[in-house]
């Protein structure tokens, strides 16, 4: 049976993993590499990178970091931040990463989705995507960019769909209401999405202990789930997480 | 020497990086001479079996992929098994090499089953071991299956072994140290 997905997430910041709360407060955790490679020993099924200063500072993916966790581990793993077109896409997929996330970029430009899908194939393209709640909007959420600082007026069910028939091959739903307080997945939205979509939807936003991935796996029909904060911290590790989900019934990859 | 063949289908990195880490020796190659010449080869491959085979045509590689097929150890990876059987329906239907008699399919819409199946999926035949799988079509069970994997309804093949041919749907370069196993039985075989 497919088993469900748990992706470490890795915010690197000036070529160090950091993690903060919103965007905000950030705290050194280590050397991507090393932490990519402890992961995957771990048990993760995936990871992905997110280069958070590369798109703020206006320049390009650090390419040397790709190349680094490429040849570190043998699972696949997703990159985002600092990719502005097609060109940077296929830097990345050259330099070893399996998938490409895009999110403020394909708000923008949401024909990227197209080009890189008809260049590189849906599977390798992400969508990742920042929704808040408000109540004016169809679904009651609305897509934000740029780390939550914008407000875009688009609706995120309506969002989801497009880039799915754009050719996004998994979505990547990151609720900026529950994002940082480890107080379990934003439900609600995460399901709204996985039930508009035909492609696999990652749930991202307020993993912090191993029931709130049993949960967002029954309930809200996620097919992966990312967690940060609390791996990272050094509150659990994925086997106990994995060890969760099994108890619960979820189908879990156990041995690695 | 394995020769890895580059036919413009996906990225090969992850291929050749997985070789590396097993300590063996691979180019990637598009050169007919240098594939006669290599003592194994690998044949993987992401994307659409339509231009897969226009590429390996107009590549001039279909004769030579099929001649190492039935004489040196060749391993088929995602689009590089498919296409060794005989027809795709992708893209309203392709005749692809035919070294395997048997037909490849979409997955049918069922409620609660994405398309492609993306995750790490376990494989009847090799032990229940779960592989990394990235698909939107299948290979349906032939003789030669040597391992299956079940996914919205279907029971598909996962692997298929005819002597020293193996070929599978998931992705052993990144199917971690289980896949890496499965490399190195190859490397043997």
């Amino acid at each position: 049976m497919l088993t469900k997905r748990v992706i470490p997430c890795l915010d690197v910041r000036n070529g160090r993993v950091t993690k903060g709360v919103k965007f905000k407060n950030n705290v050194d955790l280590g050397d991507p590499v090393e932490m990519a490679v402890r992961y995957s020993n771990g048990g993760a099924d995936e990871l992905v990178f997110y280069d958070i200063t590369a798109s703020a500072e206006r320049r390009p993916i650090d390419i040397g970091m790709v190349e680094a966790v490429a040849k570190a581990i043998r699972i696949p793993f997703a990159v985002g931040g600092g990719i502005s077109s097609v060109e940077d896409m296929e830097r990345v997929i050259l330099a070893g990463a399996e998938k490409i996330s895009v999110n403020s970029l394909a708000v923008r430009n949401p024909d990227i989705i197209a080009e890189g899908a008809k260049a590189f194939g849906a599977q390798c393209i992400v969508l990742g995507m920042d929704p808040v709640k408000n109540d004016k909007t169809a679904s009651g959420y609305e897509i934000t960019t740029r780390g939550f600082r914008e407000f875009t007026g688009m609706d995120a069910v309506e969002w989801a769909k497009r880039a799915a028939d754009l050719g996004a091959g998994e979505i990547v739903v990151n609720s900026v209401d529950a994002d940082g307080t480890r107080e379990g997945f934003e439900l609600n939205i995460t399901r709204l999405i996985a039930e508009a979509v035909d492609v696999p939807v990652v749930a991202s936003g307020g993993a912090g202990r191993p029931e709130h991935l049993v949960t967002v796996f029954r309930e809200a029909k996620a097919d992966a789930a990312i967690v940060a904060g609390m791996i990272h911290a050094g509150d659990y590790t994925i086997s106990d997480i994995k060890a969760a989900m099994c108890a619960a019934g979820v189908p879990t990859r156990m041995s690695w | 020497m394995t020769a890895i063949i580059d036919y413009k289908a996906g990225n090969l990195t992850s291929v050749k990086l997985a070789f590396a880490a097993l300590g063996a020796e691979a180019v990637v190659t598009s050169d007919p001479k240098v594939i006669a010449a290599a003592d194994r080869v690998v044949f993987p491959g992401v994307g659409a079996a339509k231009s897969a085979m226009e590429n390996l045509r107009a590549l001039g590689l279909v004769e030579p992929v099929k001649d190492a097929a039935a004489t040196k150890p060749f391993l088929g990876i995602c689009l590089g098994m498919q296409i060794l059987f005989d027809h795709s329906e992708e893209d309203g239907g392709v005749d692809c090499l035919g070294i395997i008699s048997g037909h490849v399919r979409r997955f049918p819409t069922v409620p609660g089953f994405k398309v492609p199946e993306i995750g790490w999926n376990g494989v009847e035949g090799l032990d229940g071991k779960e592989f990394y799988f990235v698909h939107s079509y299948y290979a349906e069970v032939v003789p030669e299956t040597a391992g299956f994997t079940e996914y919205a309804g279907v029971k598909f093949t996962a692997m298929v072994k005819k002597g020293r041919l193996w070929a599978c749907q998931f992705h052993p370069e990144k199917s971690g140290r289980i896949g890496l196993e499965l490399l190195k039985e190859w490397l043997s075989c």
